[in-house]
């Protein structure tokens, strides 16, 4: 009794928590911020998987974009193509495929981090931005999910629930990792790869899992964003994408969970915030100081917003600093 | 066999362009790691600069060479300062940070350059003027090799000439190349580093900005994210050459320029982006360090 | 079990032309303490190198326990007993001093990822194991004050002990100690030298040690191996090393000492 408490006790929980708020939410707020938040909930999934490998294993992966379109295809595929294969329930079905859309992605997930047995740094970098532009490409010219036309009529299964519910699976999972053996394994591979060896951290084995469990959460997200919007399009997944989680996980701090939920709430809400700037110059400046934005953060605060600290942390030491004074 | 012909010649004068800016992407590599994102939309800012200079000049439609060169000498000229401000306001005040944060950085000024160019330049395409008229100089069978690519490929492999010869021959080449090799004992050798990075800045960008008059005789249509693609080639270019090497990065343009030019004759249009990348990722599970790079072992 | 631990036979490396270690031979029984001496860029490091996977030799055989070792990555010869520490010192500087240790253990945890996200019963075992031991292994070294500071802010001479320490977290059966008292002052070396006894009789376990502190050298090690460019030109007791011509002219200038 305890065991199951332990373990399923909070999901659980949460589960109850993110029903009701479904239930609620639609009669508080309008379609615009319904918007929004599913929106924050994407690109937290996206920002706290790519932080896995960027932040806590010290590689660096600019495709992010590439495993994100592999789940959404895949499942927006299923959703079209077999609707309803899994029986009539409509909730089962998106569950089910949106978890076959981050199989495949950690799939491909898996044929990235193969490469990054042998390459460091920036080489890394540029194949996992290949592979994202390839992953691209080749939807282009795939005509069973549109090519160039794109993929319509992808029926709106994603709700403010299973948005939550994933978000929580993605953090609650990386936590625990990070709390274990395995994640000190993968602390150790960015912190000295040839010490973690000597050590006993199969490092390139730890580098693959990352990978694959990184990919697997981009797919997830891929799928609600899918399943969210009803069409896709390969040119949602450019690299500008990826650079934007990049973004993301940079700003919030590298290694920080908490700051990177942070920042992709930032990222996602400050265009909306200078709406109205673009509404009375009736110039669109929004993406011209979302840029200046990002290099004047990087120029005073390049840490990130949290550095390797979590919301946590932070507030421990403010009550040490309250406490003191 | 004309076929064949005519894309060996239309690929190596589109590998000769890749090559001019995966030069700057390369240079800028070699002395500061860094991945100079923002280079392909000074590369950008170099072929609306040629634009409106035509304009200004009243030259936009007579072409003749001292069009050409007056115009490629002015889009250099631009680019070379515009290279030198990024470099002076974006990377300098982050010589001891991270190197993370640089390359944030330079995707902060990659994303600053595309959008404001469109809201400067508009997001519609423009028409680059006609500074140089076409004509055929000589045909064999099918396969015809035109006064354009002539010049560009001259143009190219000219400047090409004069890069390798003030990195080899003069003393700024000299300090360059100390610099790359280790920026930290070349300022205890006297050498004013920053300025040295500045220098690379300013020649990486008058590269670009000379690659942008080319492309844009030959591929007329201008808009604010046309850097993007190309940019993005030309750095696989310098990587797959091996980034920081500049014999590799002549090479590795060549080498997409003419397979891309087969893929688009003999296969379909649509695989010609994802085909760089493909050959980059073969070449990099052979040979990590890309094909004139030196892969070093970690000293332990 | 038979008494030799490790045994190499005609070890050589080159890199491009240059013939780094040639012909290295070295028997190493259980219990031993041995110490690998020379002058700069003799190939010691190297000899480690080897030793421990990271490189592989162009020619010869190492083997430990037994069984060649050729092919086998660092980390599982780690597994298999052979642990070591770094010239330079190599700690996971911005964890944790406990993080440090509980990183060298990882190889006596066998639970599962999804173990680690549901946390199992044999999960939760194995992390208050380690996270026992290693407050011991702390506590034996004087650092358990110091178990939630950043290693890489610890005085230069703990983070040399920390090292070790971690080292002796893996379980190891050999320890290759890489000039453990570089930087390290005349009070400094002589609690080392006493650290390297004490670990000894605790823990049973053999140590090879590079280093150029030659009072440390002399006054710990049983038999001492001398390589100059490569070569070994000398192998014996303390004694027969200092008195041997050719190590003299090796380390000419510097013997006065």
């Amino acid at each position: 009794m305890h065991t199951i408490r332990r373990t399923f006790g909070l999901p659980l929980l949460m589960l109850v928590v993110f029903g009701v708020l479904d239930w609620f939410f639609p009669k508080m707020f309008d379609l615009y911020i319904q918007t929004l938040i599913i929106y924050c909930g994407i690109n937290m999934i996206l920002a706290v998987s790519l932080n896995l490998v960027n932040g806590f294993t010290g590689q660096f992966s600019i495709g992010h974009a590439g495993f994100m379109a592999v789940g959404a295809y895949i499942s927006a595929f299923l959703s079209v193509s077999f609707p309803n294969w899994a029986g009539p329930f409509i909730n089962l079905n998106f569950f089910l495929n949106t978890v076959i859309g981050g199989l495949f992605a950690a799939v491909a997930g898996y044929c990235v981090g193969l490469p990054s047995l042998r390459l460091k740094g920036d080489y890394l970098a540029i194949v996992t931005l290949g592979f994202g532009e390839i992953i691209r490409v080749l939807l282009l010219n795939v005509d069973a999910v549109g090519g160039a036309r794109g993929l319509y009529g992808i029926p709106k299964y994603s709700t403010l629930f299973w948005t939550l519910t994933w978000v929580f699976i993605c953090c609650f999972t990386i936590v625990r990792l990070m709390r274990s053996t395995h994640g000190r394994a993968f602390l150790a591979v960015r912190e000295d790869e040839i010490a973690a060896e000597a050590v006993g951290i199969p490092t390139t084995r730890y580098k693959v899992i990352a990978f694959v469990i990184s990919a697997f959460f981009a797919g997830i997200a891929g799928s609600i964003f899918a399943h969210f919007l009803s069409y896709l399009n390969p040119s949602i997944f450019t690299f500008l994408k990826s650079f934007d989680v990049v973004v993301m996980v940079v700003l919030g701090g590298m290694g920080s969970i908490s700051g990177s939920c942070v920042a992709a709430i930032l990222i996602t809400l400050l265009p909306e915030a200078l709406r109205p700037l673009q509404e009375i110059t009736k110039i669109d400046f929004r993406m011209i100081l979302y840029s200046l934005t990002l290099i004047v953060l990087m120029l005073t605060k390049p840490q990130g917003l949290f550095g390797s600290l979590e919301i946590s942390d932070l507030w421990k030491k403010y009550v040490r600093r309250s406490a003191s004074n | 066999m004309e076929e064949f012909l005519q894309h060996v010649i239309n690929g190596v004068s589109l590998g000769s362009i890749y090559a001019l800016i995966a030069l700057g992407y390369t240079m800028v590599y070699g002395i500061l790691q860094l991945i100079n994102f923002a280079h392909s939309d000074v590369y950008m800012v170099g072929a609306f600069v040629g634009f409106y200079a035509a304009r200004f000049l009243n030259i936009a439609d007579s072409p003749s060479y001292t069009s050409f060169f007056t115009i490629l000498l002015i889009a250099m000229a631009g680019c070379a300062l515009l290279g030198f401000s990024i470099e002076r306001f974006a990377y300098r005040p982050l010589r001891n940070a991270p190197r993370l944060n640089v390359l944030i950085t330079a995707i902060g000024v990659s994303l600053f350059l595309e959008y404001t160019g469109q809201v400067v330049f508009g997001a519609t395409p423009q028409l680059f003027p006609n500074i140089l008229e076409d004509s055929i100089i000589f045909s064999f069978g099918g396969a015809r090799v035109t006064k354009m690519d002539a010049t560009i490929l001259v143009t190219a492999v000219g400047l090409m000439i004069v890069l390798r010869h003030i990195i080899q021959n003069t003393l700024l080449g000299k300090a360059m190349r100390a610099t790359s090799f280790n920026r930290h004992w070349a300022s205890l050798m006297g050498i004013s580093v920053d300025r040295i990075i500045s220098m690379t800045f300013i020649i990486g960008s008058a590269l670009a900005g000379a690659g942008a008059v080319l492309v844009g005789m030959k591929y007329p249509k201008i808009e604010p994210l046309m850097g993007v693609m190309i940019g993005l080639k030309a750095f696989v270019a310098a990587v797959l050459g091996g980034i920081g090497n500049i014999p590799g990065a002549v090479l590795g343009g060549l080498v997409i320029g003419i397979a891309e030019e087969f893929v688009v004759g003999y296969i379909s249009s649509t695989y010609r982006d994802a085909l760089a990348f493909s050959i980059l990722i073969v070449i990099l599970l052979f040979r990590p360090a890309g094909l004139l790079g030196r892969f070093s072992v970690e000293k332990v | 079990m038979s008494d030799v631990l490790l045994q190499t036979k005609d070890v050589s490396i080159r890199f491009g032309g240059l013939v780094c270690v040639s012909k290295f031979n070295l028997t190493v029984t259980r219990g031993e303490l041995i110490g690998l001496i020379g002058p700069n860029g003799a190939g010691k490091t190297t000899v480690f190198n080897m030793l421990t996977g990271v490189y592989t030799p162009t020619s010869g055989d190492i083997r430990f326990l037994g069984e060649g070792t050729e092919g086998i990555p660092p980390c599982e010869l780690s597994k298999r007993g052979i642990s070591r520490t770094f010239q330079n010192i190599r700690l996971f500087k911005q964890l944790s001093v406990l993080d440090n240790i509980r990183i060298a253990a990882h190889q006596h945890t066998s639970y599962t990822l999804p173990e680690a996200v549901i946390l199992s019963n044999r999960m939760l075992l194995q992390e208050k194991h380690i996270l026992e031991k290693a407050f011991e292994l702390l506590k034996i070294f004087n650092l358990g004050e110091r178990a939630y500071e950043v290693a890489g802010c610890l005085p230069y001479g703990q983070q040399r002990r920390l090292e070790i320490l971690r080292a002796l977290a893996t379980d190891p059966q050999l320890v290759l100690l890489d000039e453990p008292a570089a930087g390290m002052n005349h009070k400094e070396t002589q609690a080392l030298m006493e650290t390297i006894g004490f670990i000894r009789a605790k823990f049973g376990i053999t140590i090879l040690l590079i280093e150029h502190d030659m009072k440390l050298v002399m006054g710990i090690c049983e038999r001492i191996l001398v390589l100059d460019h490569g070569i070994t030109i000398c192998e014996g007791d303390p004694k027969k090393v200092q008195s041997d011509p050719k190590v003299i002219e090796a380390y000419l200038g510097t013997s006065q000492d």
